[in-house]
């Protein structure tokens, strides 16, 4: 049984495996989708718990022990009874076994120091609620390509390491309401960069034409 | 009614159900992510959304019947209606979710009773509108039509 798990990992390796955090049974049921249409094994819970529970954070040995297939992205949900995101963002960074898996944060409220605040904690980026399509094959894109330049060259840059550089520049960047970081180069501060595309894609989709 | 005409009739009433603001451009990207492989998909998610919400309004009720209201809590279940409308396109039901929200945080009951009422009022008008539009849809598929998109 234990051995199993690894030999399958090799038939996959191209396809990303998202773990998905939500509370809502119908963001669960879309965001599953938009996954599973993006090419991508979906594992989907409903909170923070679970999810650590999962990636066998919580001190048990986790799902992961036994299936064998690496989580590559985790995409979770800001408010969340019990654990918001935002706390499971932090206990991912800050476990040296998954601190490298990018974490988005999705929220229905587009409040400035909220998505500052996750930036800072090392989420990849900060989506909007309703998450769109483009916007998932987007992350998934970006996650394989990102997979790709870490086989090529071997090294990883740490994104954690920004809590060493100095926080203030880091904060002072957001001019727009939703920002990303870049993915899979080395990250300078002050060079954080901001998408105005994203929040305001999604203002203008709120008028009907 | 022939197959044509039952078509021509589920475009009208979609298209109507967006001119009127029952819904919005996230519903089209549900139809969109409906294939072959999933032909039920949006069905399936409107119906989570159906008992979402009549969980949700329930305990919405009974919230707002005691002596003491939590206006936090009641605040937290509307976000949550809030956003499960949102996610499927219920237009109307996420724009009275966000006033209700305001009263929430106001603490005040009489908007919220208010609210409420205008929240379930809308949410059964969807609600039967989105039903009849699955049924003209079943129609067309039981007489060998394909949905127009």
């Amino acid at each position: 049984m234990e051995v199993a798990g690894e030999v399958l990992q090799s038939g996959s390796s191209q396809e990303l495996h998202v773990l998905a955090v939500d509370d809502s049974y119908v963001d669960r049921k879309v965001i599953e989708k938009l996954l599973k249409i993006s090419s991508c094994k979906v594992t989907a819970v409903e909170s923070g718990a679970r999810a650590l529970q999962f990636l066998g954070l919580d001190g048990g040995k986790g799902s992961l022990g036994f299936n064998g297939l690496k989580v590559n992205l985790i995409m979770t949900d800001y408010s969340m009874p019990g654990m918001t995101g935002y706390e499971l963002l932090k206990k991912i960074k800050r476990s040296s076994a998954f601190r490298e898996i990018p974490v988005v944060i999705m929220s229905s409220e587009n409040i400035l120091t909220r998505i500052d605040s996750c930036l800072e904690e090392g989420a990849e980026e900060f989506l909007v609620k309703p998450v769109k399509l483009s916007d998932v094959k987007r992350l998934t894109k970006d996650c394989v390509t990102r997979g790709e330049t870490e086989g090529k060259d071997g090294r990883r840059v740490n994104k954690r390491k920004l809590e060493d550089d100095n926080h203030s520049s880091s904060s002072s960047t957001s001019s727009s309401p939703s920002t990303t970081a870049s993915f899979g180069c080395s990250l300078d501060p002050s060079e954080l960069i901001t998408s105005p595309l994203h929040s305001s894609k999604r203002a203008k989709l709120r008028d009907r034409d | 009614m022939g197959l044509v005409q039952l078509q021509r009739q589920l475009v009208d009433y979609r298209t109507s159900l967006y001119d009127e603001g029952f819904l919005d451009e996230q519903f089209t990207q549900l139809q969109e992510l409906q294939d072959e492989n999933n032909p039920d998909f949006v069905v399936e998610v409107v119906s989570l959304f159906f008992e979402d919400s009549e969980r949700l309004l329930n305990e919405l009720s009974k919230a707002l019947e005691q002596q003491i209201i939590d206006f936090k809590r009641m605040d937290a279940r509307v976000h949550q209606l809030k956003g499960s409308s949102s996610s499927i396109g219920a237009q109307r039901v996420r724009q009275l979710c966000i006033v209700f929200r305001n009263y929430c945080e106001a603490q005040n009951r009489e908007g919220c009773q208010k609210c409420l009422q205008q929240v379930k009022h809308e949410y059964s008008i969807v609600k039967t509108k989105l039903e009849s539009m699955f049924q003209l849809e079943q129609q067309i598929l039981n007489a060998g039509g394909s949905i127009p998109v």
